[in-house]
């Protein structure tokens, strides 16, 4: 077991470090916002049940409530009505093996920051591999937009009379994602793994509809991803074993080599 | 003429705030009945099944020929034989507002009362008598002048059978809606100093906004009732400041029993309206009952703004009515609880609010106006349970006719 | 008109007792009660067994009652009587243990009136006082009887002319008749300047027409004349009393006491008249009362009042005594002892053993009982005229 003894020993002397890719669960952050005539969903809520006081002398302890998709949180297949009929598409049946996995992080913070609707299109990666190297196979394929820096202003869900206003991919890159380069997952800092405005997409919401249809996973919510290397940094991210689950809030967290200190 | 109120200054840190005590609580279970229909604004007498005499004080049987009495609706004329100012009192809440006057009143109903008088009235006049709730909820006749006096809501003894809105300091718990705007609106009309508009989430416009946020008097502040650590944060900023709240907070989604309601929409509805209801009484009445005798801008009142269908249930809106009947049980408790501590708490009843989510039912519907109408009116009468607009007085009166036949009415 | 009253032949009134009162007293009403019951017998030699009658009334002896009393005295009594009528009790006990012991239900009757003022217990007194009081009275204002009685003077002042002055001089002449008295707790002269110039506790009420709330007891025994003279003891006859309650609900404030419905009868079973009352005892809890008694008993008519206050003299050496010993004015209202104080000392002045000074030659005293404020007016009234038998 000389590798995992190694990584222990790395991870002591810091030469592989924990990146905390995970927002903090409170009851005012954002959750994705559907028309009203839906069902909503509903944000992270916590009530006391004692904090050494008559209710619990010696203890702390809360009560918890929200949503599978709350937070920073991970999307199985049977979120989505494409990968309904999946083998193993809920939390509690994806194996364990498939919850650690390498990423590859790909940079849109400028162009998200120029055009908050900006599509990653086929031709965008294409291009993009061209210039940083081909996206590995099997790796959760990770799209910086640093968006998480806009956590706690209106701009975070960007939500105008038009809708939602968020970069994300069109169709071509998601086909792309998971039959030629196929990735675990799609990992975002926004609150869909769809374009704000991909509702309007034809097909709409491709990232949803193509990674679960496939069986693939996606990542929300998440923030720090401009503190991964383009390659080689490692995703552990093991959503709540809910029983035919569709989801999870959870944490995430990224190995990533560094210097020894 | 009244005195007309000065704007309170600021308070000085040094000064004790006056506790707030109720006067004498103890009553009869008649008193009590005389209470319930108080709290609704009637004037109402006991009077002989019998042989039509009407007679007060409250009784359990008739003087003249010991029938049975029934409350009735009446006349609210009287006559003041009598009067003393009473510059004297054991009673631990009446000696920090003496003096106080009292009379001796002809009722034109045909018995004699005592009564609390309005200072323009004396002896020999003719008045307009009320019946008030006290701070502890207890029925108080009071005569009014006949006709409307200068300032005469100023008056200070009146003020103390009221929670008028003048100069105080109010919570209203949902901006972001019709209802909240509008009862905000009318409240700043009515002369409250300030109106804290809750907003739930400060990171998402909403229809009227700036319209609102823009008005002199209101100061929007963050607000989730539905969240108890953003309900505690702004209690515990505000809670030594706010003389009144008024929640109308409401989460109205159609649907019924076993039949297309939703139990996700029904969480919500009842995290949100009932849940909430006791996360703002948790966080606001303690502070308010420690000032339910602070001066001109005393905490004064907790208003809840509900559905009628609380009482009857609702085809078709089953989830919404039943968080409606939660939050009346609840203020129904929390009434009991402030009675002795000297705040009102106050029901608005509604009808199906002309809003988006009432658009499958037809008119008559209640306007958001129409609420905020009775949300003043209750405060500034002091009155208990007021219906908003025609279609929750419908069903009130019917209601209290025969509930069950209403609530069988309304859910088949 | 009801049937003819049956004098009270065979009964005998005697043995005032005045337990010293105090302003406020840590004790219970049953200390009292008991203080009372030791002078009874010390001034009789009767022990416990020897009473064979007893009738009671107090404000606060709750959670007893006469049971409890009796129990907690060691009476063992053939008759029994609760009186909870405060301002009437002495009248009513007066007469209800002669009746007694005319028929031979009883032959030495106790007559004991016993209340505490405990610190803050004449507020909680009020609170629970009466049904309509709790309801009606009370939560407006909580100025107490003060109030009501404010009202009701306010309204006899307009309506018949009489003023603040008239009732300086009956106050004033009370005052000075309390500064013979030893017990009497006000010990200091009242001027009129000082009457009329007394700050207002609920005007017209002010401070020197409203009595002082105390602790003490009242008592008297009702015997048979033989049982009196083998005891060695002075004693009274009844020549007549009377008792109305709830009188005249139809006015819309009250002027007038239910006195007036059986006045005519009193007179006559005594045979005599107004004028021939050496002295008047009469109920004081404020002086608007006074004034209606001397009307209502037929001292004058309402309109006289003020004539007839300004030509009598209610001094001990005056021309009607009135509430030698002070009254409550100002010897203080020891609760429901307030209501027998009239008896013990309209029976002392016709047995010449007065507190303080005696009106000379005093042989007749009209006794007058007021009480129950139960909602806006004084509920029970009655009265009674006690004649000197046999001085021992």
């Amino acid at each position: 077991m000389t590798l995992l003894t190694d990584l222990a020993g790395a991870l002591a002397t810091g030469q592989v470090r924990v990146v905390d890719l995970t927002n903090t669960l409170r009851a005012d952050f954002p959750v994705i916002v559907l028309p009203p005539e839906f069902g909503q969903c509903a944000p992270f809520r916590m009530e006391k049940v004692s904090r050494y006081d008559d209710n619990g002398p010696a203890w702390y302890w809360n009560n918890i409530s929200m949503n599978e998709h709350t937070g920073t949180h991970f999307d199985a297949p049977a979120h989505w009505v494409t990968g309904k009929d999946l083998p193993a598409n809920t939390v509690d049946a994806i194996p364990a093996q498939d919850l650690i996995a390498a990423a590859v992080v790909i940079d849109i913070s400028a162009e998200a920051a120029a055009n908050a609707d900006f599509v990653v299109t086929r031709d965008f990666l294409e291009d993009w591999e061209a210039k940083n190297g081909a996206i590995p196979l099997r790796h959760w394929i990770a799209l910086r937009t640093d968006w998480y820096k806009r956590v706690g202003t209106p701009e975070y869900l960007n939500l105008l009379e038009d809708g939602v206003h968020s970069p994300g991919p069109d169709a071509s890159a998601v086909e792309f994602m998971v039959h030629d380069r196929d990735c675990v997952g799609l990992a975002v800092e926004t609150v869909g793994t769809d374009a704000g405005q991909a509702f309007h997409f034809n097909p709409p919401l491709p990232a949803h509809s193509i990674l679960h249809g496939n069986g693939r996973f996606g990542l929300q919510c998440l923030t720090n991803l401009d503190k991964l290397p383009t390659f080689g940094a490692m995703i552990v991210a093991c959503p709540l074993k809910i029983e035919g689950g569709s989801g999870s809030p959870l944490r995430v967290v990224a190995l990533i080599e560094g210097e020894a200190t | 003429m009244s005195e007309p109120l000065i704007p309170p200054k600021k308070k000085d840190p040094l000064l004790n705030t006056r506790a707030g005590h109720v006067p004498p609580a103890l009553r009869s279970r008649a008193a009590k009945a005389m209470a319930a229909r108080a709290g609704q604004g009637r004037f109402v007498l006991q009077a002989c099944e019998d042989c039509a005499h009407v007679t007060y004080p409250p009784r359990d049987r008739c003087p003249k020929c010991w029938g049975a009495l029934t409350w009735q609706d009446q006349p609210r004329g009287a006559v003041i034989e009598a009067e003393t100012t009473i510059k004297a009192s054991t009673d631990l809440f009446f000696r920090n507002h003496l003096p106080w006057r009292i009379g001796s009143a002809r009722l034109d109903a045909g018995s004699m009362a005592i009564v609390h008088l309005h200072g323009d009235v004396n002896q020999g006049d003719r008045v307009r008598m009320e019946i008030k709730l006290d701070r502890g909820g207890n029925p108080a006749l009071f005569a009014l002048p006949e006709k409307e006096t200068l300032n005469m809501a100023d008056d200070p003894q009146l003020r103390v059978f009221t929670a008028d809105p003048k100069y105080r300091r109010i919570l209203v718990t949902d901006g972001r809606g019709p209802v909240g705007q509008a009862v905000a609106e009318a409240l700043v009309k009515a002369g409250a100093k300030t109106v804290f508009l809750g907003n739930n989430d400060r990171l998402m416009r909403y229809p009227g906004q700036e319209q609102i946020e823009a008005m002199e008097g209101i100061e929007p502040v963050p607000l989730s009732i539905a969240d108890s650590r953003s309900t505690e944060a702004l209690a515990a900023q505000l809670g030594g400041r706010v003389d009144i709240v008024v929640n109308t907070a409401q989460h109205t989604r159609g649907g019924g029993v076993g039949f297309g309601g939703k139990l996700s929409d029904l969480q919500t509805g009842l995290d949100l309206e009932v849940s909430g209801l006791m996360r703002l009484a948790q966080a606001f009445a303690p502070a308010m009952s420690g000032r339910s005798d602070d001066g001109t801008n005393a905490a004064a009142a907790f208003v809840d703004v509900a559905s009628i269908f609380g009482l009857s249930g609702k085809a078709g809106y089953a989830g919404a009515a039943a968080a409606a009947a939660a939050r009346l049980s609840l203020i129904a408790g929390l009434r009991g609880e402030m009675a002795q501590t000297g705040i009102r708490v106050m029901s608005v009843l509604t009808g199906p609010i002309d809003d988006a989510w009432h658009q499958d039912i037809p008119p008559p519907k209640t306007a958001p106006v129409q609420i905020a109408r009775a949300v003043v009116s209750a405060l500034q009468q002091g009155q208990e349970t007021i219906c908003a607009g025609q279609v929750a007085k419908e069903i009130f009166g019917r209601w209290q006719a025969d509930p069950l036949l209403t609530i069988r009415e309304e859910t088949q | 008109m009801s049937a003819r009253v049956k004098p009270y032949d065979g009964a005998v009134v005697c043995a005032p007792v005045t337990v010293p009162y105090a302003r406020f007293s840590p004790e219970s009403a049953h200390w009292w009660t008991g203080r009372a019951l030791q002078a009874l017998s010390q001034q009789t030699g009767l022990k416990p067994g020897d009473f064979d009658g007893f009738c009671f009334a107090s404000f606060s002896s709750v959670p007893d009652t006469v049971v409890g009393m009796v129990q907690h005295m060691g009476l063992s009594p053939r008759w029994m009587d609760h009186i909870p009528t405060g301002g009437a009790s002495g009248v009513m006990a007066l007469r209800r243990a002669a009746r007694a012991v005319q028929v031979g239900d009883a032959e030495v009757v106790a007559c004991v009136s016993g209340d505490t003022n405990q610190i803050d217990s004449f507020r909680q007194g009020l609170t629970g006082f009466s049904r309509f009081s709790q309801d009606a009275t009370y939560p407006y204002g909580f100025g107490g009887p003060n109030a009501t009685f404010a009202l009701i003077t306010d309204n006899f002042m307009r309506e018949f002319g009489v003023s603040r002055e008239d009732f300086a001089k009956l106050c004033v002449a009370q005052r000075t008749n309390a500064l013979s008295n030893p017990l009497a707790l006000m010990k200091k002269p009242l001027s009129f300047e000082q009457y009329v110039n007394a700050r207002a506790i609920s005007d017209p009420v002010h401070l020197f027409d409203c009595v002082m709330p105390c602790a003490g007891a009242e008592a008297f025994i009702v015997t048979t004349p033989e049982k009196a003279q083998e005891l060695g003891l002075s004693v009274a006859r009844i020549a007549g009393t009377i008792e109305r309650h709830n009188a005249y609900p139809e006015d819309a404030v009250q002027t007038r006491g239910g006195w007036g419905c059986d006045i005519d009868e009193l007179w006559a079973a005594a045979g005599c008249g107004p004028q021939d009352m050496d002295c008047l005892q009469a109920y004081d809890d404020y002086p608007v009362i006074v004034a209606m008694q001397l009307a209502d008993l037929g001292f004058c008519t309402k309109v006289d009042l003020p004539q007839f206050i300004t030509e009598n003299d209610f001094t001990i050496p005056g021309s009607l005594p009135l509430n030698t010993n002070g009254g409550q004015l100002s010897a203080g209202q020891a609760g429901a002892a307030g209501g027998f104080q009239n008896v013990t000392e309209g029976l002392r002045q016709i047995l010449h053993c007065p507190l303080g000074d005696q009106i000379p030659e005093a042989r007749r005293a009209l006794i007058s009982g007021f009480g129950l404020v139960n909602f806006d007016r004084g509920v029970c009234t009655g009265a009674a005229i006690l004649e000197q038998e046999v001085l021992r």
